[in-house]
């Protein structure tokens, strides 16, 4: 399987659709990967938080573990870290579902969380799941300020993260200015090769911005451009499984407000 | 990243220069040629050197992501773009005909020319508003007539994007436009709202039919605030002769609160086509400017006003369409019932639509056709009546609503031309019932459905049983 990729350089990949924060949410992930082929992807980026929240954290690790045999990269969250590390400090719900998870996911898996990196560089972008200046710090980027801060600790020209659940463009002129933006679904943003970008992917399983559909990233490396994609999923389905998995019940209410 | 001064025989990515058209503060204007077969263009080449103003090179950035995104008559086609990183330059097409910069020597020009020219401008807002787009720096060297007649917008340096990243709202807490027609709330800066083309434009029209800027230059800071409270003088003043129904639209167009102007540059052009037509308030009627107490409390009581909100291009263009609705003033009684009954929801849902109440009178090919009836009276005239009858329940403002008897050889044609020019969202027209007439005639309700370039509701009395 792997040589599909390795006879396929690297310079004609031009679609590479990118996933963050999956959080077990198998209803969601495997209708984002339908959407994603539908729409030519050609490679999987990873994002990190494979688990925690959601009721498939088994299928959820083996279809990304399946993803990278396939090429794709990944990178770890702070929910895959917590999984082998009970001191990650997280909220009560989280803490809960990562207990339950830890009883869930078997070594294979387990080991292929404890395994992946913090960050991948490729190219001139950097993969990493919450922010660039300490990504093991996992700290949410929430304004330009936060945003500056990653962008200035790297050499890339874009960074693409995820971890806040919230879609968000920011870019770093060549006059040391940032700039904001919330995306709108289906609109490619050019990503000016003059500034510096830090791309916030929203969560393919629990989005909060309002917006109840799965949010990914589809990147067009020939046109240097970027778009963000919402993809509608069965939300009962995915909340029903939670409340039969015991989870808080608050996981499955806040599927279907996106919040 | 000094580059090299261009010269003409140069090529650039496959362009060939040829003649340096124009250079300016900001950037070079080439006329450029590729392929034989290719329309006239132009090359846009900004002039970025060590130290130029960060504005040069944001403003560009801004107009290599806009204009490849905009369609259409009113902005000039996109060919190519150039990287930064190598050579940037935008190459798009030369529109063949002048700005509106030269005709600053002939000024004023004649009130119908201006308000012509104003319907053609504002429909090349619209357009562009239509494609989540603000100009932002509307003036007479950023407007081109085709030969064709459509007005074109030129440079998307200073504009906005509903959809994309503004660069220049994070880049300068300066406001950046044109002076003499930098509308009130881009002053204080926001640049999000549609209408504050239709400002420009206010003062584009002032000036074109007064020979006078409303504003005056207005090159220093402070001079330009002063239209955050000080009105201009009424065109009257300057001109008694001036038009009652050119005065209500310009200063309407030049109101300091956004909201008080026209919801929609459609509105707005619709107005100007329709002169006859424009329900005149005490604006129309001023012969002096707001007095020194207003003028005090706009300027002093700032917390009277509701902090502005992020105008959204899109909703706003939604909230306020133009409605046509198309009355056979001779049908079933409950049919033109039923149209009211539509036409009322939907007012009543938007009240920032305006309604146009569409009659057709049928004129035969060949037949000498006679505008007075056998009694000597004008159908023209009891048409325009019957349409303000059929109207009148719906209790509408008069600034809401017209009315209009297109004369016809085809009653559908008619409507969907009227639709077309009028730029019209939404036609709602009534089904003829099964009759011999439908038969022999054929539907125009199911011929305004099919070739209309808007949406169009057919209409049909309640089942009777």
């Amino acid at each position: 399987m792997r040589g599909s990729t390795a006879s396929c350089p690297a310079q004609i990949v031009m679609l590479i659709a990118l996933f963050a924060d999956i959080h077990a949410n198998r209803q969601a992930f495997s209708a984002c990967l339908d959407d994603a082929r539908a729409r030519s992807a050609q490679r999987f980026v990873l994002l990190g938080d494979y688990v925690g929240y959601g009721a498939d954290p088994e299928w959820s690790v083996e279809t990304a573990m399946a993803l990278v045999a396939d090429g794709a990269q990944a990178v770890r969250g702070n929910h895959d870290h917590a999984v082998s590390e009970p001191r990650e400090s997280m909220n009560v719900e989280a803490t809960v579902a990562i207990e339950w998870t830890r009883g869930e996911l078997g070594k294979p898996a387990r080991d292929f969380l404890a395994g992946l990196p913090l960050t991948v560089t490729d190219e001139d972008r950097l993969y990493v799941h919450a922010e660039a200046s300490n990504p093991q710090g996992y700290s949410y980027v929430a304004s330009t300020a936060d945003a500056a801060r990653s962008i200035q600790a790297t050499r890339a020209q874009v960074t693409f993260c995820g971890h806040i659940h919230r879609p968000a463009v920011y870019s770093l002129s060549a006059a040391a200015k940032m700039t904001a933006f919330t995306p709108v679904a289906g609109v490619p943003i050019p990503l000016l090769p003059g500034r510096r970008w830090l791309i916030v992917a929203g969560s393919i399983g629990q989005p909060r911005d309002g917006n109840p559909a799965a949010s990914w990233l589809m990147l067009d490396t020939a046109k240097r451009e970027v778009t963000f994609c919402r993809t509608p999923y069965d939300i009962e389905a995915a909340a029903a499984a939670i409340r039969a998995k015991g989870l808080p019940s608050w996981l499955a209410e806040r599927l279907s407000r996106g919040l | 990243m000094v580059k090299p001064t261009l010269e003409a025989g140069a090529l650039i990515d496959g362009f060939r220069l040829e003649e340096l058209i124009h250079r300016g503060g900001m950037s070079e204007l080439w006329r450029v040629t590729r392929r034989a077969d290719d329309p006239p263009m132009l090359m846009k080449v900004p002039l970025i050197k060590e130290g130029s103003d960060p504005a040069t090179i944001v403003g560009f950035e801004m107009e290599q992501m806009i204009m490849p995104r905009l369609t259409g008559p009113h902005v000039p086609k996109f060919v190519a773009a150039g990287d930064f990183a190598v050579q940037p330059y935008i190459v798009m097409e030369r529109i063949a005909g002048q700005s509106l910069l030269p005709r600053l020597k002939e000024l004023p020009l004649p009130y119908p020319e201006v308000a012509a020219l104003g319907a053609k401008i504002a429909t090349a807002l619209d357009a562009l508003h239509r494609q989540h787009v603000v100009h932002l720096d509307i003036k007479p060297s950023n407007i081109v007539l085709r030969p064709s007649g459509e007005a074109v917008l030129l440079d998307y340096g200073l504009s906005h994007h509903a959809q994309l990243p503004d660069l220049m709202q994070e880049e300068f807490r300066v406001p950046f436009g044109t002076a003499p027609y930098m509308s009130p709330e881009q002053l204080k800066g926001d640049r999000t709202d549609p209408r504050s083309d239709q400002f420009a434009l206010g003062v584009l029209l002032y000036f074109f039919s007064t020979g006078v800027r409303p504003f005056g230059e207005g090159e220093t800071l402070r001079a330009m605030r002063r239209r955050l409270w000080r009105d201009p003088e009424p065109p009257r003043k300057l001109k008694p002769d001036y038009p009652h129904w050119l005065q209500e639209i310009v200063l309407r167009c030049l109101e300091i609160e956004p909201s008080w102007r026209y919801p929609t540059a459609a509105q707005l052009a619709f107005e100007l086509g329709h002169p006859d037509q424009i329900k005149l308030t005490q604006r129309s009627e001023r012969m002096r400017r707001d007095s020194f107490r207003v003028v005090m409390r706009r300027r002093f009581n700032t917390d009277l006003k509701h902090t502005p909100r992020k105008a959204d291009v899109t909703a706003q263009l939604a909230s306020a369409p133009i409605v046509a609705a198309a009355i056979d003033l001779g049908a079933d009684p409950s049919l033109n019932e039923a149209l009211r009954v539509t036409t009322r929801r939907i007012l009543a849902t938007l009240p920032a639509a305006r309604l146009a109440c569409l009659n057709v009178n049928k004129v035969h090919r060949l037949a000498l056709d006679t505008t007075l009836d056998d009694s000597g009276h004008s159908k023209q005239v009891d048409r325009l009546v019957g349409l303000r009858a059929w109207a009148e329940p719906l209790k509408l403002d008069a600034a809401r609503f017209t009315v209009h008897v297109l004369e016809a050889v085809d009653p559908a044609d008619a409507i969907v031309d009227f639709a077309l020019a009028n730029r019209v969202d939404h036609v709602l027209i009534g089904a003829r019932d099964a009759s011999l007439a439908r038969k022999l005639l054929g539907s125009v309700s199911a011929k305004v459905a099919a070739e209309a370039s808007c949406s169009v509701t057919i209409v049909r009395p309640p089942r009777a049983d």
